[in-house]
């Protein structure tokens, strides 16, 4: 009877609910188990070209928005029939557009049961190109559909606002417990889930679940994906306690977008760690030709007089979508290539850090190009000279070093088990903090949310994950950046006290500062010096913060 | 003809009878709408409230010079007609009508339209000017039937007794507490209600209004027992070391304020129920017309934008200044404002 359960229209009616119902549990629970019980329970019944469409959102796929926030607001102001004033003071009590109009509308009178899946491909998507009229009648009638939780989402689907605290690891987890496949083999098949040239589906959820085959891993023959990631850890210790200097491989830590360059079948694409396709985005170095089934893993940088020009120029050339010949002389990108995952079509990461680096030189030596450069192995004979060449970071515009073991395997994710990378940053020590409050500048800035409070992440008595104020800082952004950051502010407010608001926590800045010191006068029970703003982290989810636990790691 | 009521500093006052309304300082004579405490306050010389609230209000406030009215019963003090009809808020909750030369006022205090089991349900009252409260006086303010919230209740707690887990909800010690008791199923476990919940229980069961049975955390020597258990506790034993023994819990509040996702994230429990002890928006405006009045009042809760909205209606609307609570701009101390939600949860 399986079989026809699973057909059963009743079984798939109720889809939309039940991911409003899963986000509800993801939004409200801080602990993690709690949060791999729910994917858990929702991924075990859903259907698979819901859960296709599922996983995509939930490991942060974010497909273009299809509907302007002002039309959204502009009809569900309409047909709430209230005035126009009314409807900002929801907002304002509110503080999020999508949930102000969840509220604000009748309750439906007419409600559906539709799929996830039919609500994206057959009504959400097919109205991205059409006129103002058209899409007013289909969002009356969708809204009259929905309960208030299930508009919410809708919306936030809609104005490819969706966000939730889980991270992409957890959902991996959750399919791989439910599955019982390996979290590698789960997390290698998710690669490239979330780019936005590939729509979910049924097929590719059914795959991505689908018993191990023998050989898999090894034979990506024609596909475009990467594998995921290998991650370091930040070194809080000395360096001498990794023992002998001669069983580390040392190169520099470059400040750029890591990437992965693949080459399969004829075809090269370049990916991002946050898995995005940007092979247009830099031509210098999709344009270079590599032997069929090579990948190599490394960092993206402008490159300029020899040497890595800042964060800001590399930032200039991402968020351009037309390349002019004026942007690509002036801002030249280069492939800093320190790893070779696949070689020959076959999967090497299992190979020694040291004989992936043999082949890595070969590969890249064989290569003329002026877009790929090799990382440069560092030599010292013992720790403290590494130490001194260590002191010329600034100079070289990198912002320490790497330390990775010479028999180490390339893991996945942050794993520990096959070897370990280790990032040997210079001061200020910098860590990735969440905004959790804001507060209006001085001067010229009088009018902007400047002042921000930063928390990280930190496990209370009952362990829950909470966030735990930590420092404030008011400069290290670019007049453009804070404005952009004071209108996600007031878009996330959700309270005022005096001239402070508390926000929603979403927005992740990598913090740097000069010193750190333990402080009883501090909730955080730490207290740093000089705290300033980096960097805007928009490739981070608030989950991926760094914990009080670094912190205190930081503490010597 | 003057205004029959008037807000003076020491609260709303009835010009012609010479007494107050919820006063929150000390009076010589005052009508008390429900025992919520910032409503009910201590000092007062003589008080008077409807005879099925009575037994709280002395719990609460000690040994008070009491009068009480049962509902639509009539007394004159000083040319005015005094007589309290149900609000449907909490157990003893009115209104309270004043009559005074053919003119008819009616003082809302709080309350809810849809019924429970608790008290007796919300009543219409017909007058020219109705003074009305606006805690979720905002149109984004809609409630669910409250069966199909206890329902949600029922659930989470069954689900939570399946994985052993305690289920501990957080709500308003006087009212809520024993709405969500009364309307419970009783059969899915044990309930254990905190101490300043159970001494209101006793005043409810007292007066026959139906609970089931409760235990006192005291009362259990088995551990064993706890499991699968119910736990009621006011929002203020969150996080002491009360909530200790009850080891791996799965915690919800209770509360109107939970519609919204920044306030369930800011009390940081495992689940929000939307369960309100106030009228939603379209029961504030059920409750307006039903009045039939030409001129509202609007106090505490979002005063400004309900006139507003009046005025735009077609009502003669203004306002009030009461102390019963605060609005969120008033740059008040948060803690004071976090006391009010709970009272107005
Ligand atoms: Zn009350
Ligand atoms: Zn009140």
């Amino acid at each position: 009877m399986t079989m026809s359960q699973r057909t059963n229209p009743l079984h798939s009616k109720k889809a939309m609910r039940e991911f409003a119902g899963l986000y509800n549990e993801l939004d409200s629970t801080t602990a993690t188990i709690g949060k791999l019980d729910a994917l858990k329970r929702y991924f075990s019944h859903a259907q698979p070209a819901n859960a296709a469409w599922a996983v995509y959102f939930l490991a942060g796929g974010k497909p273009r928005q299809t509907i302007s926030t002002k039309l959204l607001r502009q009809f569900s102001t309409e047909m709430s029939g209230i005035p126009e004033w009314l409807f900002d003071e929801c907002y304002l009590a509110v503080g999020d557009l999508a949930e102000t109009i969840a509220h604000i509308l009748p309750p439906p009178g007419n409600e559906s049961c539709i799929a996830l899946a039919v609500w994206m491909e057959e009504r959400i998507i097919p109205l991205r190109n059409e006129t103002p009229e058209k899409i007013r009648g289909a969002l009356f009638g969708y809204w009259d559909e929905l309960q208030a939780d299930e508009r919410f989402l809708l919306i936030k689907l809609i104005s490819g606002g969706f966000r939730v605290g889980v991270s992409k690891l957890l959902v991996v987890r959750a399919l791989s417990e439910l599955s019982g496949l390996d979290i590698k083999i789960v997390s290698q098949r998710m690669m490239g889930w979330t780019d936005s040239g590939l729509q979910p589906s049924a097929m590719r959820y059914s795959s991505l679940i689908a018993p191990q085959v023998a050989f898999e891993g090894a034979d990506p023959h024609g596909q475009p994906y990467p594998y995921p990631f290998f991650l370091a850890h930040p070194l809080q210790a000395d360096p001498e306690t990794l023992g002998d200097i001669r069983q580390w491989q040392a190169e520099w830590k470059y400040d750029g977008i890591r990437a992965q360059l693949v080459q399969r079948g004829g075809q090269r694409w370049l990916w991002s760690r946050g898995e995005d396709l940007i092979t247009d985005r830099f031509p210098e170095i999709s344009g270079i030709s590599f032997a069929d089934g090579t990948v190599l893993d490394g960092e993206i940088l402008v490159w300029k007089n020899d040497r890595p020009a800042s964060f800001a120029e590399l930032q200039k050339r991402i968020g351009r979508k037309t390349l002019s010949s004026k942007i690509l002389n002036e801002l030249p990108a280069v492939f800093i290539a320190f790893d070779l995952l696949e070689h020959g079509g076959q999967d090497i990461r299992n190979a020694a850090q040291s004989e992936r680096r043999g082949k890595l030189e070969d590969v890249v030596s064989a290569i003329g190009a002026p877009g790929l450069i090799i990382s440069p192995v560092i030599d010292a004979h013992d720790w403290q000279a590494l130490r001194v060449i260590r002191d010329s970071s600034r100079s070289r515009a990198v912002e320490g070093m790497m330390l990775k073991s010479v028999s180490a395997r390339y893991g996945a994710g942050r794993t520990k088990e096959s070897g370990v990378w280790w990032k040997w940053k210079i001061d200020p020590y910098t860590v990735d903090a969440v905004l959790i409050y804001a507060q209006k500048g001085h001067g010229r800035r009088a009018s902007l949310y400047t002042d921000y409070t930063f928390a990280v992440w930190n496990d209370d008595l009952e362990g829950k994950r909470k966030l735990v104020p930590f420092a404030k800082a008011y400069s290290g952004l670019t007049d453009r950046e804070i404005a952009q950051v004071d209108a996600v502010i007031r878009k996330t407010t959700v309270d005022k006290f005096g001239p402070v608001r508390s926000v929603m926590p979403t927005m992740v800045f990598e913090i740097g500062f000069e010193g750190i010191a333990l402080s009883s006068r501090h909730k955080a029970g730490i207290a740093v010096r000089f705290p300033r703003m980096l960097r805007i982290r928009d490739d981070k989810k608030i989950d991926e913060a760094d914990s009080l636990e670094t912190l205190r790691g930081m503490l010597t | 003809m003057a205004d029959l009521v008037v807000a003076k500093k020491e609260g709303l006052f009835c010009v012609p009878g010479q007494f107050y309304i919820d006063p929150w300082l000390p009076v010589e004579r005052a009508i008390i709408t429900h025992a919520h405490a910032d409503h009910a306050r201590p000092g007062h010389v003589h008080y008077l409230a409807a005879t099925s609230g009575a037994a709280i209000l002395k719990s609460r406030l000690g040994d008070i010079t009491l009068d009480t009215l049962a509902y639509r019963e009539r007394t004159v003090h000083n040319g005015v007609t005094i007589s309290l009809y149900p609000a449907g808020h909490v157990l003893g909750s009115s209104q309270v009508r004043l009559e005074y030369k053919g003119e008819v006022w009616v003082v809302s205090g709080d309350y809810k339209l849809e019924a429970d089991g608790t008290c007796d349900a919300f009543e219409p009252v017909a007058c020219e000017t109705f003074i009305t409260e606006s805690t979720f006086g905002l149109p984004i303010y809609r409630w669910q039937a409250q069966n199909s919230i206890l329902d949600d209740i029922n659930e989470w707690w069954r689900r939570n007794g399946e994985a052993g887990r305690v289920s501990v909800l957080f709500c308003y010690s006087f009212g809520k507490a024993q709405r969500i008791l009364n309307g419970i199923d009783n059969t899915i476990g044990p309930i254990i209600c905190h101490g300043a919940i159970e001494t209101l229980n006793r005043v409810y069961r007292e007066v026959g209004i139906p609970l089931p049975d409760t235990l006192s955390i005291s009362g259990i020597n088995d551990k064993a027992r706890l499991r699968g258990a119910l736990v009621l506790a006011p929002p203020s034993a969150a996080g002491s070391p009360w909530m200790r023994r009850f080891g791996d819990y799965s915690d919800a509040f209770a509360s109107g304020w939970m519609l919204l996702r920044g306030a369930r994230r800011r009390r940081a429990v495992d689940r929000g129920f939307v369960l309100s002890d106030h009228a939603d928006w379209p029961g504030l405006m059920a409750a307006i017309t039903a009045t039939g009045a030409r001129r509202v009042i609007v106090t505490h809760g979002h005063v400004d934008i309900m006139v507003r909205w009046l005025q735009e209606n077609g009502f003669d609307a203004s306002a009030f200044d009461t102390e019963y609570g605060t609005e969120e701009d008033d740059n008040v101390a948060a803690n004071e404002s976090i006391a009010f939600k709970e009272s107005h949860a």
